[in-house]
């Protein structure tokens, strides 16, 4: 017995052992908590690093100059009987000559209409049409500065470089400080980057066609992926024999979730494009191309969803004497549902920021109206960004980072929607 | 302890002692020479019983003898296992029920099976028992509906619990509650047969006493089966007992005489705790 009892000593050395471990062993967790919390706010902090430069580039993009121009509508310019007829060009000129008597010579006409968007008597005539009483009296109207006097009016030209490296004039600087001097200038939210199409022009360039163009395309990649990648799931997790077969096509779908999406776009290119002959630069066919990118997403998404449903929930139903189609619909799928709403709105999230594939089927084209249906040609967020950082004038340079921040916002959305779902799906029961 | 695969079937001997009952009840399920393989692997050895109507009958045994795997053959919920394999001849009523016109579904609206653990459907107590007659069709209306589930609830006696709260979730039930939301469910379509696979193995003492009652009380229509680890539970609500070892019914008989008088040496030393 005398051998198993501890001398002071001994006791004391286990004492100091002991707290001597302890104080290892914290410090080891500690360590462990300080790389986890190194690594989240390097990530966050990169994060942040994102947002503002690409708000502090695409900020001046939410505003937009406006110059507020009377026009004269005479009615030797515009016919009541021909309104879209007229000659607004006239209109316009005569608009400017009233503001600026002493301007006369062609050339210096000329530069002092550039201050305006090129397509001025398009306003003008958009608001005779909307109006024609107003023939034989004047309009009043806030017509979009144009690039250079926008980019000036924000500061991001400098009058003080010499006049040779700028985009301006001194004169027609010198003319519109005039139009400062009396009131004309205004600088307000800039609707229109959400309710115009794109442009040739930065200053009327919007995202409208962009964003239907988007949402046609998200809606047909949902159309075709979520019915399909639930009823694959379904087969696949519930009624698929396990064979090598069935192995087969779950390591595909597998090795599939990991393929360039570029190589669904080339794939769309050939098959929906030249071999099918579906139109180009269409929602329908970016739809299409997009459902094949996300659909290994979903089935995985959804298999996990459906195993994750438990066991003895299956068991009750059968052991009810409901059919194995009546498990899977009465019991399995809705327990499954909120895992795969929010699989589903994250597989669409990434559909939505895709650029590859659909610059392949040729969704980066100039166009200038909202797209009517899947099948008229459209462009969508990511590509319309793409097509604005490549476009030299001035004003799509903070274009393209609002239209980056526009995308950044709609992703944002969805993943909250996910978010939310999830956690009121689950509050339920 | 060898088990069943590590026995070669030669040395097993697969006789079982049987006792008959003093007043002899209609015979309701009756096993003849039943094999069940999981895969390669054999869990049952011809098993013979007959199982007596409006009985409570016990299933006793050690831990993976297979009492369950014969429970679950009795509703053909080893059709759901992938592997599993079952012969030999199972009848319910004189019925066989592995014909292969039989309906699976008709057999398990006969035969309501309870599980270990309490799985009510995430629904409300109400959608959980009216569930069964929906999908068999059993109540023509509205009213009738909340007739059946009225008292199948009564009959479990759970409805005094849970009257003022029919369309709360029934996963919110303490675990005896659920459990007797789960023998509602079952007799809810008026099945003649349930099967219970120890139903009490999650509960506390007071929830398994009411859950005992109510066992003694449905036996008066139902035809009982409960597999149970619990020799003490067998004794107070089975009339018949069956002790399996290793895959083979080793004796069977009324509950009293197997639990005071039992012949063959296995039971013996089961139910003295000598092993399991
Ligand atoms: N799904 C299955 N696949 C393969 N083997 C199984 C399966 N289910 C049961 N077995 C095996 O069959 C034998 C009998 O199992 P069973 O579940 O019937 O035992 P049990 O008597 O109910 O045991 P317990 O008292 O622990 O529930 C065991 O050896 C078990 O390992
Ligand atoms: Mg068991």
């Amino acid at each position: 017995m005398t051998e198993t009892t501890y001398s002071g000593s001994d006791a004391a050395d286990r004492g100091n052992d002991m707290a001597a471990r302890r104080k290892r062993r914290d410090a080891a967790n500690r360590r462990l908590q300080y790389y986890g919390i190194g690594a989240i706010s390097f990530a966050i902090g990169l994060l942040a690093l994102l947002f503002a430069s690409l708000i502090v580039s695409g900020y001046t993009a939410f505003t937009q100059t406006h110059v507020r121009i009377d026009f004269p509508i005479s009615a030797t310019h515009v016919k009541p009987d021909a309104i879209d007829q007229g000659n607004y060009r006239l209109v316009v000129r005569d608009a400017l000559a009233d503001l600026f008597p002493d301007v006369t010579s062609p050339a210096d006409v000329r530069s002092l209409g550039q201050i305006l968007t090129n397509n001025t008597q398009f306003f003008v005539r958009d608001a005779v049409l909307a109006d024609p009483s107003v023939i034989g009296r004047s309009v009043t109207l806030e017509i979009p500065a144009s690039d250079p006097f926008d980019q000036l009016n924000k500061g991001v030209i400098d009058r003080n470089v010499p006049e040779n490296q700028r985009r301006v004039t001194d004169r027609q600087i010198g003319w519109f400080d005039q139009l400062v001097a009396q009131d004309r200038v205004t600088a307000p939210f800039n609707w229109a980057l959400f309710t115009a199409p794109n442009s040739r022009f930065p200053e009327l360039a919007g995202l409208s066609g962009a964003i239907v163009g988007s949402a046609l395309t998200l809606l047909v990649c949902f159309v075709l992926s979520f019915p399909i990648g639930i009823a694959a799931a379904i087969y696949l997790e519930e009624f698929a024999p396990k064979n090598r077969w069935t192995d087969l096509i779950e390591v595909n779908i597998n090795n599939l979730a990991a393929v360039p999406s570029i190589v669904f776009g080339l794939l769309g290119l050939a098959v929906f494009l030249n071999l099918m002959g579906l139109p180009r630069s269409a929602p329908l066919v970016g739809g299409m191309v997009l459902a094949l990118m996300t659909l290994p997403t979903m089935i995985i998404v959804t298999r996990a969803a459906l195993k994750a449903v438990p066991p003895s929930i299956r068991e009750a139903g059968l052991g009810m004497g409901a059919s194995k189609h009546q498990v899977i619909m009465h019991h399995v799928l809705p327990l499954a549902m909120p895992g795969i709403l929010t699989g589903t709105i994250i597989g669409m999230a990434h559909a939505l920021g895709e650029t590859a594939p659909l610059l392949l089927i040729g969704m980066n084209a100039f166009i200038t109206s909202e797209p009517g249906g899947i099948t008229d040609a459209a462009t969508a967020l990511p590509t319309q960004v793409f097509i604005w950082a490549d476009s030299p004038e001035r004003g799509f340079v903070a274009r393209t980072a609002a239209g980056i921040l526009v995308l950044l916002g709609f992703l944002i959305i969805m993943n909250g929607l996910a978010v939310w779902l999830r956690q009121r799906l689950e509050r339920t029961w | 302890m060898a088990t069943v695969a590590e026995m070669p079937r030669e040395t097993q001997t697969f006789t079982t002692v049987r006792t008959p009952d003093a007043a002899p009840r209609p015979v309701k399920v009756r096993g003849e020479n039943v094999n069940v393989f999981y895969g390669a692997k054999q869990a049952l050895f011809g098993v013979t019983i007959d199982i007596p109507e409006k009985a409570v009958t016990a299933f006793i045994g050690p831990s993976g003898c297979g009492k369950s795997t014969f429970l679950r053959c009795l509703n053909r919920m080893n059709d759901t296992i992938v592997g599993a394999r079952v012969e030999g001849k199972i009848t319910l009523d004189n019925r066989d029920i592995y014909d292969t016109d039989l309906d699976v579904v008709e057999l398990r609206a006969r035969v309501g099976m309870v599980f270990q653990k309490p799985n009510p459907f995430p629904k409300s107590i109400f959608e959980n028992v009216a569930y069964g007659p929906r999908i068999h069709g059993l109540a023509r209306s509205k009213t009738d509906l909340e007739e059946i589930v009225v008292s199948s609830l009564q009959r479990a006696s759970l409805y005094n619990e849970v009257k003022d709260r029919l369309h709360e979730p029934g996963t919110g039930l303490s675990g005896g509650q659920q459990q007797r939301l789960c023998i509602a469910r079952a007799i809810a379509v008026s099945p003649d047969v349930i099967l219970m696979d120890e139903p009490c193995s999650a509960l506390d003492p007071i929830a398994t006493a009411k859950v005992e009652e109510l066992i003694d009380e449905l036996r008066t229509n139902y035809t009982i089966i409960i597999v149970t680890h619990s020799m003490q539970q067998a004794a107070r609500v089975s009339q018949r007992t069956a002790f399996f070892h290793l895959g083979v019914l080793v004796e069977e008989g009324p509950t009293d005489h197997i639990f005071t008088n039992p012949i063959e040496k296995r039971t013996q030393d089961y139910i003295t705790g000598r092993f399991g």
